[in-house]
């Protein structure tokens, strides 16, 4: 089978890499990139553990084909930190103990970053049905919410800083 | 040891957890996160039948494929009469290994009967494809009623019904029972004033960790074997998968890796016998990850029961009598927690005259394992909805009615040991003073009460404690972390030696590099394990003093331990200062190498936990659908060591019940394939379904621990199911006796009931 050539951004650098035409951009992502941060729980679209952003937009990784990564920008869980310091969001994780066995940390995080870039000030019900599509099993979400909506205020005042 | 009442410095403090930044960032490896040069992926063949004959295997054009490189049967496995010794019980090796690979007769819908390793994942997926079996298709049994009529098929020619009394011999599909007796129930029945009976239903559910299962394993040249896995018991994996190839286990490592959630789901073996088989014959290193429709099809679930249930009790609430009789689905082999199932039914109250029956029931359906106290929330389910029922009959309180039965310490549980100190009355207490219990229930709302047991458990681990030269420490176990207990564990050695925390490097070894410890399970690892390092770090404390004693030239008795400092004692050295931890670990060298303190322990006992939750329920009688408005969890967790991840247990277990009661179901055609194998349509709950849960942390100290602490992670799956049965009742004047309350089951009930 011909491979694909694929031009794209990862997490702010130019990247490329080969795939079949089948292939989706969460393999691409874990095997040929070896960016294994990013999950597959169901491969179907519906854990939400394979969760990027595709310019700046949340999708599940595993419903996207990786060709359709060309000319364009993908954020993955191993882009969110700055250099020196825990994005606001997983440092709240950490801080409320939102992670028991932590699979599923990665796509809350970037669905949490994806919810807070639209809406820097969720309810607790926003926040609730904007990560309905991640799916938790140890938690009971009870503090995932807790922690998203405190990371809320920092986020904020760290983008009023940057403004 | 024996409890000590004292404060704590770090023992109920919550800092970061240390494998925590790793996980924020994606920086952690789980079990499908592994690659290893030259790797080559596998895939199985499964069953389409759910009973059937295998009659031949032609792998000759899968073999011919390019690209693959090995390809195996069930002969490749050869069947094993051997056990391996887990804790008081024992797996059965010749099932394990016959789940694994099927030999004469495939047993469920998704059964493997082959394995194809190859160069990538789609060569080996269509090579499996290309695999030609030929099947003689049986009639499957698919039910429980299936199963026990008289004629039924038989699933295991050799079945004998175990357990006491013996069962009747010949064919049969009961492959266990257990009987449980006190006193004389039919006279405390015909002294009752009221007596409630009901026949219970619950299907099969999974555990639902989203982390699928995954390995690699490299079997190497020399004979030696490597296998990374995502596990909750990795001496599990290296016994079994060496008593199941008949090799010697000390040929075998196994490293676990991160694990993405297992709730018991994770302590068999399901892949790494056959990726280890795999790579001998492909002399190369093989990596297997299941999908998620071959979880629900293949590994997992627990079993789907049929509970009758009876209670007599006075018109004062004493209960008088009571009467069980369960039914647990086994899946295709024996191994239903129908046992355990009986010993819990009751095990909330002291009840004088009781009778109780359990089955073990195989049918073809997968395989069932433990999940999170395995069999007792489906007991709990059927009691205390009962329960439930004799309070509203006799107009008293539910939580008045459960004080009024409740164990207390002394009693004697259903299963004969007398309680140490519980704290069942002091949860009951704490629900009845909560905020939530005191406050009217809103319109289109129903409450609902109960209460549930688990015994915990004990068993074998070990700890290392390792000071370095710094007054730094690192501490291993052999304990896969599933949910903190990394933090746990350091707050324990830090708590002993008065090191920060943040200096406490706590570490997962692998089989090599651990003494033997059993499964991260049975609510064991902060428990037992904590034990261990505990003890493991007063050894050190004990080397320290000694250390103290040759700087000092004095004997070790005149030297004492206070707030992380040695201390001359005995008027041994009134001129001498005290030494710091860090000042005698920098002398390590000087006195004697470095300090290493170890402890290993059978804990033969654990402590009993009891657990109450109350559900607000909020139900649209248009259309059956019901919704959790309120939720709150309490729990007697002896001493919380780290109260958010108790508070996470008791939040994420409600969770999983509240699933189990409202929607999760395997659903099964009439041939016996599940038709629900995906997460769409098992439907396990999501953020929006869920209020926050609320938490109170009762701690009532266990004996057994020095801290005090009972196991917490399994007690809050058990009171769910019918505490939210009991709310709907409550909201609908309608008792559901058969799960998931989804809304077509709601609205066919309100409907029967001519609401």
């Amino acid at each position: 089978m011909t491979k694909l050539h694929v031009e794209t951004t990862i997490n702010g650098e130019p990247a490329e890499f080969l795939c079949d035409p089948a292939e989706t951009l969460l393999t691409a992502l874990r095997d040929g990139l070896g960016l294994t941060g990013t999950k597959e729980g169901c491969a179907t679209g519906d854990c939400g553990a394979c969760s990027v952003l595709l310019d700046g937009r949340l999708v599940a990784s595993c419903l996207v084909l990786a060709p359709e990564a060309q000319g364009r920008t993908v954020t993955t869980i191993e882009g969110i930190a700055a250099s020196d310091a825990l994005h606001p969001v997983q440092q709240k994780f950490l801080e409320h103990a939102a992670l028991q066995c932590g699979i599923c940390t990665p796509g809350f995080i970037i669905a949490a970053t994806a919810l807070l870039d639209k809406n820097p000030a969720p309810s607790e019900q926003q926040a609730r049905y904007w990560l309905a599509g991640n799916l938790c099993r140890c938690t009971g979400y009870d503090k995932i919410i807790r922690a998203v909506l405190d990371a809320a205020p920092v986020v904020r005042n760290m983008r009023s800083h940057s403004l | 040891m024996s409890t000590e009442a004292k404060t704590y410095n770090y023992v109920g403090t919550r800092p970061i957890r240390h494998d925590g930044a790793d996980k924020v960032t994606g920086r952690a490896n789980y079990g499908a996160d592994i690659n290893l040069p030259g790797m080559l992926y596998g895939a199985i063949v499964r069953s389409p039948h759910a009973h059937a004959r295998i009659v031949s295997i032609d792998t000759s054009a899968a073999a011919a494929m390019p690209g693959v490189k090995a390809v195996i049967t069930g002969d490749d496995l050869p069947e094993t009469s051997a056990k391996l010794a887990m804790g008081e019980g024992a797996l059965d090796l010749h099932d394990i290994g016959d789940n694994l690979i099927a030999h004469k007769k495939a047993l469920y819908h998704g059964h493997p009967v082959a394995a194809v390793a190859a160069t990538s994942f789609e060569i080996a997926r269509e090579a499996a494809a290309r695999v030609r079996v030929e099947y003689e298709v049986l009639t499957p049994v698919l039910s429980i009623d299936q199963a026990i009529a008289p004629g039924a098929t038989i699933l295991h020619d050799d079945m004998v019904t175990r357990g006491r009394p013996a069962g009747p011999s010949g064919p049969t599909n009961v492959a266990a029972r257990l009987e449980l007796r006190r006193g004389e129930p039919d006279r405390g029945f015909a002294e009752a004033d009221i007596v409630v009976e009901r026949e219970f239903q619950t299907p099969m559910v999974h555990q639902g960790y989203i982390e699928p299962h995954a390995c690699v394993a490299r079997w190497g040249q020399d004979g030696r074997a490597v296998v990374w896995t995502t596990t909750q018991g990795p001496f599990v994996v290296r016994d079994g998968s060496a008593a199941i190839l008949g090799i010697d286990a000390a040929m075998i490592k196994v490293i676990p890796t991160e694990i993405g959630g297992g709730f018991g789901g994770k302590i068999t073996v399901y892949l790494e016998p056959l990726a280890l088989v795999l790579s001998r014959k492909a002399n190369r290193p093989v990596k297997m990850v299941m999908t998620r429709d071959e979880v629900f099809r293949a590994t997992g679930p627990t079993s789907g029961t049929k509970i009758r249930v009876k209670i007599g009790a006075k018109s004062d609430g004493t209960i008088v009598a009571a009467t069980a009789s369960l039914f647990y689905e086994g899946g295709a082999y024996a191994g239903a927690p129908s046992g355990a199932g009986a010993m819990c039914c009751f095990a909330c109250y002291d009840i004088p005259n009781f009778f109780i029956e359990a089955s073990d029931v195989v049918v073809n359906k997968p395989k069932v394992a433990a999940y999170r106290a395995p069999g007792s929330p489906m007991a709990a389910f059927a009691t205390e909805s009962i329960i439930d029922e004799i309070a509203r009959t006799l107009g008293m309180d539910p939580i008045e009615l459960r004080l009024k039965n409740a164990a207390v310490e002394g009693d004697a549980a259903p299963y004969g040991p007398k309680h140490g100190p519980i704290g069942l009355t002091a949860v009951l207490d704490a629900a009845r003073r909560h905020p939530h219990w005191q406050t009217p229930v809103g319109p289109n709302q129903g409450r609902g009460f109960a209460c549930g047991f688990w015994f915990n458990a004990g068993m074998n681990s070990s700890a290392t404690v390792t000071l370095d030269s710094d007054g730094s420490a690192a501490v291993f176990t052999g304990n896969p972390d599933i949910g903190g207990t990394r933090v746990a564990q350091a707050l324990m050695v830090a708590e002993e030696l008065n090191i920060p925390v943040e200096r406490i490097r706590p570490t997962v070894a692998d089989t090599d590099a651990a003494g033997y410890t059993d499964v991260t399970g049975g609510s064991r690892v902060c428990y037992a394990t904590g034990m261990a390092v505990i003890e493991a770090a007063r050894d050190v404390r004990e080397q320290l003093r000694a250390r103290a004693a040759k700087i000092w030239n004095t004997d070790v008795s005149n030297v004492g331990w206070e707030a992380g400092r040695l201390i001359p004692l005995n008027g041994a050295g009134a001129d001498r200062a005290p030494l710091t931890l860090a000042e005698v670990a920098a002398k390590a060298s000087a006195t004697g190498g470095p300090i290493v303190g170890r402890a290993s322990l059978n804990v033969a006992a654990a402590g009993a936990a009891f657990g109450a939750h109350i559900c607000d329920l909020e139900v649209d009688k248009e259309t059956g659908r019901s919704t959790v408005v309120r939720y709150t969890a309490i729990q007697d967790v002896g001493r919380a060591v780290h109260p958010s991840f108790v508070e996470g247990q008791m939040q994420g277990g409600a969770a999983q019940g509240i699933g189990w009661a409202l929607n999760e179901e395997y659903v099964f055609d009439k041939a016996g394939a599940m038709e629900n194998a995906g997460f769409l349509d098992y439907r396990m709950p999501v953020a929006s379904d869920l209020p926050m849960i609320d938490t109170v942390i009762v701690e009532v100290p266990n004996p057994i621990h020095p801290y005090g602490v009972r196991g917490v992670g399994e007690v809050p799956i058990v009171p769910p199911l019918a505490t939210v049965a009991n709310a709907m009742r409550d909201a609908t004047g309608v008792r559901f006796t058969e799960l998931p309350l989804s809304p077509p089951r709601v609205l066919a009930g309100l409907m029967a009931a001519g609401d």
